[in-house]
């Protein structure tokens, strides 16, 4: 084995009372798995190096923008374009040379549960949609790692320790406890689309390393089977009993391997009928419908497109019926939404939609 | 006598009530709290959130009384 590292940089936390070179080692000797090095996932990322966690994995698929950097406090303008988990690597091995930090450039997802989370003694979700949500806390449940959750919106966030082992032996309550099924696509709005304050990610993030933290070195009382929510406006924070008993979880990892979290939130359509933009410029059979409102920019001068809103489709579904379309929208979500209108009218419908709307073509 | 009670609202639901904590009156459990306030906010009753009476989500209506403190919370996705 190598010489231990030097503990100095460590003085100021191991002097604590109940902390002390015992916790030091405990956290040295800690693999956590951080999943999104976004605006949660960053200053956790920080605060978990600099407290010496031994052994650090980092998941993100994404590269740095502009618009990350109000909150995303890792990179800087010369990292633009680069990959998340390459500058985070960097930064982190920069402040903290003597641990180990692995990175994998991927969405999360079932194959990364079955190679990264029997590596891994903690995870924390850094992550910004429900389907890798629920994706991650039912394989917490099923591989039996604690998941140490956080989540934004606005100026409001929350905070749990999730399957955390208990006394008795068994799992506390995960996120399924909190809320059984996953909402419908575009009933909760992210931070792209409802904002969020750059410095909130900050403050639930450094939380989410404190709990980190307090799980390892096993201080103080974890927010097992608690959910605690913050306010930045008024600084209020409220805490709430979670009882563990959710039924809707996957049984086995079968079950969890064969559950596409995309269609179970609500973002894709079974059976995948998504086209890209570039499957349908030339493609002279489809009619295009556009099913955003007539003053939405930018509008589509590509190809001709009829424009129905989608509030107005059920009265003009007649002029559908026997066509191949395809339904394009801003984002994709309400073009979805219009294949399932003209489904369940005609059901035989050879129907499409444009996968990410005009903002994944026109951007 | 009238009961008033103080029921909280986080995250986006705000945007329907229009204010993070609001006042009910006469309300006898959470089921008819839910009512009175679908009626008041038509668009809570599609919303998605859990209710916790007195810092403890529950699953079924629960009785309320003078003081009770009922949230409601939705999910958040946002990192």
């Amino acid at each position: 084995m190598d010489s231990k590292p030097s503990y100095n940089r460590y003085q100021r936390q191991i002097i604590l009372k109940g902390f002390g070179i015992a916790a030091q080692d405990k956290l040295a000797a800690a693999k956590v798995l951080v999943i999104g090095a976004g605006g949660l996932g960053c200053p956790a990322l920080q605060y978990l190096a600099a407290a010496g966690v031994g052994h650090i994995g980092i998941v993100d698929h994404d590269v740095v923008s502009e618009s990350n950097l109000h909150r995303q406090v890792l990179f800087s303008m010369a990292d633009l374009g680069r990959a998340k988990v390459d500058v985070a690597r960097e930064k982190l091995t920069a402040l903290n040379p003597d641990i180990k930090i692995e990175t994998w450039q991927v969405n999360f997802g079932h194959q990364q549960c079955t190679e990264l989370l029997p590596k891994f003694d903690i995870v924390l979700d850094g992550t910004d949609n429900f389907a890798t949500r629920y994706l991650v806390n039912d394989a917490c449940v099923l591989w039996g790692k604690p998941l140490v959750f956080g989540a934004v919106s606005q100026f409001e966030g929350q905070v749990a320790v999730f399957n955390g082992l208990q006394k008795v032996g068994s799992r506390s309550s995960n996120y399924r406890d909190l809320f059984p099924v996953p909402p419908n696509a575009g009933e909760i709005l992210n931070c792209a689309e409802a904002g969020v304050l750059g410095v909130l990610p900050g403050i639930i993030g450094a939380m989410q390393a404190a709990e980190v933290i307090k799980l390892v070195t096993e201080i103080g009382a974890p927010l097992i089977n608690k959910l605690l929510t913050y306010n930045a406006l008024t600084q209020d924070v409220f805490t709430v009993q979670v009882d563990a008993g959710a039924k809707q979880i996957p049984q086995n990892v079968d079950e969890f391997m064969s559950t596409d979290y995309e269609v179970l939130c609500g973002n894709k359509i079974p059976g995948s009928p998504e086209l890209k933009f570039s499957d349908i410029i030339g493609r002279d059979d489809l009619v295009k419908v556009d099913v955003r409102e007539l003053h939405e920019e930018p509008r589509i001068t590509e190809f001709i497109c009829l424009s129905i809103p989608l509030k107005e489709l059920e009265w003009n579904l007649d002029d559908l019926e026997g066509k191949k379309v395809v339904f394009i929208c801003q984002s994709g979500k309400r073009s979805m939404q219009a294949v399932q209108v003209l489904k369940s009218y005609s059901p035989d419908a050879e129907v499409y939609y444009l996968s990410g709307g005009v903002n994944a073509f026109k951007s | 006598m009238t009961m008033t009670i103080e029921v909280m609202f986080f995250g986006q639901l705000t945007d329907i009530t229009g204010s993070s904590k609001i006042s009910v009156e006469n309300v006898t459990d959470t089921d008819s709290l839910k009512h009175k306030l679908f009626h008041q906010y038509p668009a809570l009753s599609t919303a998605k959130f859990r209710v916790a009476v007195d810092n403890k989500l529950i699953n079924e209506n629960t009785r309320i009384e003078q003081g009770t403190k009922i949230a409601f919370m939705p999910p958040f996705s946002g990192g």
